[in-house]
């Protein structure tokens, strides 16, 4: 055991201490943690995989291909499904859109804009004990049909709305 | 560094509505810079929001989905005080995570 006093320790060439070596060492460590700030407390271990991304359906060039990729079977148009989009886009690169339903049984939603280069703009799974219903922002291309997609029970049912695009989306 | 994610969930008569909103430049891959080269595909591919160890949210995205995304979604079996962690992934690997607190 040590028992000399400060002023007899070994000293480094700026005159430091071991302990005073340690402790600044120790103390911008901490430093460095406190600035990461309380972030580290709410980050949670980021779980979102591409595992189960559809993409092929994301990939396809025309409405027709991305329905059958992502679903396998023709839709039917209900009333049961409903589109909420406006009639006139003020911005093609923010088109609000929603979609809900009354049918039973919704295992996903998806959406469609017929015109855009990729037609698949979302798709969403609905897990029981959540809601079908989502609402989300879309870029238009251009003036186009958007689709609104319901798996009900087996099947898939449709609604489908006309929105004009005055300014496109696409940066053009 | 601050998340990009910001959230408000609000429980109220056994539904819980999300309201979340992420920063990402959701660039599709069909706009140009100011030199005319074709900015490539950045975009948020899937968005996954969990309570109580289950999944209740995914959302798949193309680059179709609007620059800093907005979404809106509900589900039941959530309290008021309960943690809703969300964790979103792009096409380039990068990912965030975030939790927030039901209101």
């Amino acid at each position: 055991m040590n028992n000399k006093n400060a002023s007899q320790h070994e000293r480094g060439r700026a005159g430091q201490t071991r302990r005073a070596v340690m402790q600044a060492a120790v103390a911008s460590m901490l430093a460095g943690a406190a600035l990461a700030g309380a972030a580290p407390l709410n980050r949670a271990r980021a779980s979102a995989s591409t595992a189960k991304w559809p993409k092929e359906a994301f990939s396809q060039k025309n409405e027709a291909d991305a329905i059958k990729a992502l679903f396998g079977k023709t839709p039917e148009v209900s009333d049961k499904v409903n589109l909420d989009a406006p009639e006139i886009a003020e911005n093609g690169a923010v088109v609000p859109i929603s979609v809900n339903t009354t049918l039973p049984n919704v295992t996903s939603i998806a959406i469609v804009v017929s015109e855009n280069p990729f037609p698949l703009a979302a798709y969403y799974p609905i897990p029981s004990g959540t809601s079908p219903m989502v609402a989300n922002r879309l870029k238009m291309a251009k003036t186009s049909k958007v689709v609104a997609l319901v798996a009900s029970a087996d099947k898939v049912f449709s609604a489908s709305k006309e929105v004009k695009v005055t300014v496109g989306g696409c940066g053009g | 560094m601050a998340s990009t994610i910001r959230v408000r969930a609000v429980a109220s008569g056994g539904n819980t509505e999300v309201q979340a909103l992420v920063q990402h430049p959701m660039d599709s891959g069909f706009v140009k810079n100011a030199q005319g080269q074709l900015i490539p595909p950045h975009y948020i591919q899937v968005v996954e929001f969990e309570h109580g160890g289950k999944v209740v949210f995914t959302a798949n995205w193309g680059p179709a989905i609007s620059k800093d995304p907005y979404i809106k979604f509900s589900f039941k079996g959530a309290q008021k005080g309960d943690d809703l962690t969300i964790s979103w992934i792009d096409n380039k690997g990068a990912m965030d995570s975030f939790v927030g607190k039901i209101q």
